[in-house]
C-alpha cells in the first residue's frame, strides 16, 4: 500500500475477511420478456428513431447469421461464428455511441458493424474472402474491419485489441476530439493478461475507454463457473478502480442507457467505465463447435425465452412503433438481401496474387519483391496447380 | 558535439519530439525518473506529463497500448526497461503490431510505433540483464528491426525509426550507453533504415556485425592487420530488412565471411546471413563461412569474458579463415 492508502484507510480492530458477498453487484435491467417496463423503469426517454435502429440491425444479424450457418454448412464459407441470443448487447451499445467513437471487437460483434452501416455485400465480401474484402481476403471469415466506420479490424488471438483500445482511447484524448473507444470482449478474454493489464493502464493514465464484457456463459465449452471465481467481471472493474456497472445484456434499452451514460462519463472525467453485460450464447461457439457435447438442451431452451430479439419487439409493439406486418416484411427482404449479396461475392474473384506481398510493411522490401518474382515464375511453370492465381498476378 | 550513447538517444527523442507533437514517450520508470538508464531524462518536464509519463509495470500493457496508439495516429516511442523483459510483450509484438496493417489490409496500421530496449551483455547483469534477443523479432515479416554502434548512429538512426511508418524496435547496446563517446550533430539528421554501412575497406576478409559487437571485430582487425591480413568491416546496423547486397558485394570482393554476434549461435541471426551468402556468393567463397557468437547457454554472470564473442575469438577466426 502507498503511503497515502496506508494514511486514507479507515482503521478497524474488528477482524473481517471483505467477503465477496458483502459486494455483489446488482444488474440494471428496464425492460421484462413481455415488453413492459420493469423495475420501475421510465422508458420515454428512449426515442423512437433510436429504438427502430436498434431493433432492425439485431434482425440484420440474426438473419445474417442464420444465412451463414446454411452457408458453411453447404460448404459455401469455410468458417463462421453467430451472435444468436446476444445481439442486443453489441447493437444497443454501439447505438448509444457516436459514428465516429472508436469500437474494437472481438470477433462476435457483427451486430455493431451492422448497426454502424456495413453492408451485406460488404459481410460477403469479407466472408468470401474475394477481392473487394477490405482485409484483401488475408484473415479467416469474420474478422471484419473498416476504417470509415471507424471498425478497428478483428485480431484472433484473444484479448489483444483491450490494451490497445486504452492506448487508442489516450490517443483520443490528447486529440481532445471528444470520441470515445468501446472495446468488446468476453468473459472467458478477461481471464488473458491483456484484459488486467488494461483496466489497470486505462484507470492509471486515465484514458476515455468503455470495456464491454460480453459474458455469454461460455467461453468454447467452458463455463463461466470454471472461467472465474467471485463476482463475475464487473467486481474486477471495480478492483482496478474503473465505474462499473453490470447490465441485462438481453435487454437492448438496458445496455443501450447503461452504454449512453458510460460514454457521457468517460467523456466527462476523462476516465475507463466496465460494463459487464449478462447474457447467454445461444448458438455454438463457430461453425467448428458442437455445443451438446458441453451442455443441455434444456439450459439452452430455458435462454431461449429470454430471446433479447423477442423482448424488444414485444415494447416496439406496445409502443405501436412497429407492427407484426412491417416485421414479416423487413425479415422477408433481409433473407432475399442476403442471398443476392451471397450469389454476388461468391462469384467475385480472389484478391490478386501481388496483394500477398503488400502491407507487410508500407512498401515491399527488396527481399520481398525477390521473393514475389521467383513466386510467380513458379507459377508460370505450373498454373494449372494454382487456379486461383492463374492468370491473375 | 561529444555526446555518449545514451545522450544521444535522449537528444533524438527531443528533438522527434520537439518537432511531432503527436510523439508520445513512455514505459517504466522513463517519466520524472527519465528511465533506469536516463534515457528520456528532462523529456517530462519539457513535454508534460500527458507526453512522457511512467506506466505500470506490465511489459505487456505497454505494447498493448503502444500499439492502440499508433493505431490512433499517435507516434507512440515505447520503452522496454531490459530487452530480457520484451518477452511478456512477445504476443502484442509479433501477433499484433507486426501484423496490423497486413491483416487489416492496410485499413489501419501502426506504423508510428517504435520500440526502444536496452540489450546485450558486459554489465555483469548475469542471464535476465544481458541478452540479445534480437533473432526471434527478426524471424517476423511487419516488423523493423534497428541496432547502433556509437551514438551519431543512434541518434541518426533512432529519428529514422520514429519517423519510418512501420513499426520498428531498436535495441540499445547497453555495453556502450556510457563508453561510446563521439561527435554528434547537434541538429536533426536520419541515417537510412535497411542498409549497412562500409565501417573500413579492406581486401583478404569481411568482417560483419552490429551494435556493441562491433568493437570487439574492430580490434580483432587491428590484431589482424600487425599480421599483414587487411579486414574489411560492416555494421549491418539494420536487421530486419538486412542489407544483403553491400555484404553480398564485399564477399565477392574479399572472398571470405567472418559473423560475430553476441546471442546465442542456434537459429541466430548470423545463420541467416550465412544461409545466404553462401546461396549468391558461393562460387566466390575461398573459404567456409564462420561465426563468431555467444554459446548455446544462457548468459551467464561468472563468466562473461569467456561466453563473450571478444577480439581473441574473432581474431582466431579470420586467422583460420585466411589459411584456409
Amino acid at each position: 500500500m502507498t503511503e497515502a492508502g496506508y494514511t486514507t484507510a479507515a482503521r478497524t480492530s474488528e477482524f473481517a475477511f471483505v467477503a465477496q458477498e458483502s459486494l455483489a453487484i446488482p444488474m440494471f435491467s428496464v425492460l421484462a420478456q413481455d415488453g413492459t417496463a420493469c423495475c420501475g423503469a421510465d422508458l420515454s426517454v428512449v426515442e423512437q428513431t433510436v429504438a427502430l435502429r436498434i431493433y432492425q440491425a439485431m434482425l440484420f444479424t440474426r438473419v445474417l447469421d442464420e444465412r451463414m450457418v446454411a452457408a458453411q454448412r453447404q460448404g459455401r464459407i469455410s468458417f463462421y461464428l453467430t451472435s444468436t441470443g446476444e445481439e442486443a448487447a453489441s447493437v444497443a451499445s454501439a447505438a448509444a455511441l457516436s459514428d465516429q467513437d472508436m469500437l474494437m471487437a472481438q470477433y462476435r460483434e457483427q451486430g455493431a458493424l451492422a448497426l454502424r452501416g456495413f453492408s451485406s455485400e460488404q459481410f460477403m465480401n469479407q466472408l468470401f474472402s474475394n477481392e473487394l474484402d477490405l482485409g484483401k481476403g488475408r484473415q479467416m471469415p469474420v474478422h471484419y474491419g473498416c476504417k470509415a466506420l471507424h471498425y478497428m479490424t478483428v485480431s484472433s488471438p484473444l484479448a489483444t485489441q483491450i490494451p490497445q483500445a486504452v492506448g487508442y482511447a489516450y490517443g483520443q484524448k490528447l486529440a481532445a476530439g471528444e470520441h470515445v473507444t468501446l472495446c468488446y470482449f468476453g468473459e472467458g478474454a478477461a481471464s488473458e493478461g491483456d484484459f488486467h493489464a488494461a483496466l489497470n493502464f486505462a484507470a492509471v493514465l486515465r484514458a476515455p475507454v468503455i470495456f464491454f464484457c460480453r459474458n455469454n456463459g461460455y467461453a468454447i465449452s467452458t463455463p463461466a463457473e470454471e472461467q472465474y471465481a467471485g463476482d463475475g467481471i464487473a467486481a474486477r472493474g471495480v478492483g482496478y478502480g474503473l465505474q462499473t456497472i453490470r447490465v441485462d445484456g438481453n435487454d437492448a434499452l438496458a445496455v443501450y442507457l447503461a452504454t449512453q451514460k458510460a460514454r457521457a462519463y468517460a467523456i466527462e472525467h476523462c476516465a475507463p467505465v466496465l460494463i459487464e453485460a449478462m447474457s447467454y450464447r445461444l448458438g455454438a461457439h463457430s461453425t467448428s463447435d458442437d455445443p451438446s457435447g458441453y451442455r443441455s438442451k434444456d439450459e439452452e431452451q430455458k435462454w431461449r425465452e429470454y430471446d433479447p430479439l423477442v423482448r424488444l419487439r414485444a415494447w416496439l409493439y406496445r409502443q405501436q412503433w412497429w407492427s407484426e406486418a412491417e416485421d414479416k416484411a423487413l425479415d422477408e427482404s433481409l433473407r432475399a438481401e442476403m442471398l443476392a449479396a451471397m450469389k454476388v461475392a461468391e462469384k467475385i474473384p480472389k484478391p490478386k496474387l501481388r496483394e500477398l506481398v503488400t502491407d507487410v510493411y508500407d512498401t515491399p522490401s527488396v527481399e520481398l519483391r525477390r521473393q514475389q518474382e521467383d513466386l510467380e515464375q513458379h507459377l508460370k511453370r505450373y498454373p494449372e496447380h494454382y487456379p486461383r492465381t492463374a492468370g491473375r498476378a | 558535439m561529444q555526446m555518449n550513447l545514451l545522450q544521444a538517444v535522449n537528444n533524438a527523442l527531443d528533438l522527434a519530439m520537439a518537432s511531432q507533437s503527436k510523439m508520445i514517450c513512455f514505459g517504466e520508470d522513463v517519466g520524472h525518473f527519465g528511465g533506469v538508464f536516463r534515457a528520456t531524462s528532462g523529456l517530462q518536464e519539457k513535454y508534460g506529463r500527458e507526453r512522457c509519463f511512467n506506466t505500470p509495470l506490465c511489459e505487456q500493457g505497454i505494447i498493448g497500448f503502444a500499439n492502440g496508439l499508433a493505431a490512433q495516429g499517435s507516434v507512440a516511442v515505447a520503452e522496454i526497461q531490459f530487452g530480457d523483459y520484451i518477452f511478456p510483450a512477445f504476443d502484442q509484438i509479433v501477433n499484433e503490431s507486426a501484423k496490423f496493417r497486413y491483416r487489416s489490409g492496410n485499413e489501419f496500421n501502426v506504423g508510428g510505433l517504435t520500440i526502444r530496449t536496452p540489450y546485450g551483455g558486459g554489465i555483469a547483469g548475469g542471464l535476465y540483464h544481458s541478452q540479445s534477443p534480437e533473432a526471434y523479432f527478426t524471424h517476423t515479416p511487419g516488423l523493423k528491426v534497428v541496432v547502433p554502434r556509437n551514438p551519431y548512429q543512434a541518434k541518426g538512426l533512432l529519428l529514422a525509426a520514429i519517423r519510418d511508418p512501420n513499426p520498428v524496435l531498436f535495441l540499445e547496446p547497453k555495453r556502450i550507453y556510457r563508453a561510446s563517446v563521439g561527435e554528434v550533430p547537434e541538429g536533426d539528421y536520419e541515417l537510412p533504415l535497411g542498409k549497412a554501412e562500409l565501417v573500413r575497406e579492406g581486401s583478404d576478409v569481411t568482417l560483419l556485425a552490429w551494435g556493441a559487437q562491433m568493437e570487439a571485430i574492430e580490434k580483432a582487425a587491428e590484431l589482424a592487420q600487425a599480421e599483414g591480413i587487411s579486414c574489411e568491416i560492416i555494421d549491418l546496423r539494420s536487421l530486419q530488412p538486412w542489407d544483403a547486397d553491400t555484404v553480398c558485394d564485399s564477399v565477392i570482393k574479399t572472398g571470405r565471411l567472418v559473423v560475430n554476434h553476441e546471442a546465442p549461435r542456434t537459429s541466430g541471426f548470423g545463420a541467416e546471413i550465412v544461409a545466404t551468402v553462401q546461396e549468391r556468393c558461393f562460387l566466390h567463397l575461398e573459404s567456409p563461412i564462420t561465426r563468431v557468437t555467444g554459446l548455446d547457454t544462457p548468459f551467464p554472470l561468472v563468466h562473461e569474458a569467456e561466453y563473450m564473442p571478444d577480439h581473441l575469438k574473432t581474431f582466431e577466426a579470420i586467422k583460420q579463415a585466411v589459411r584456409f
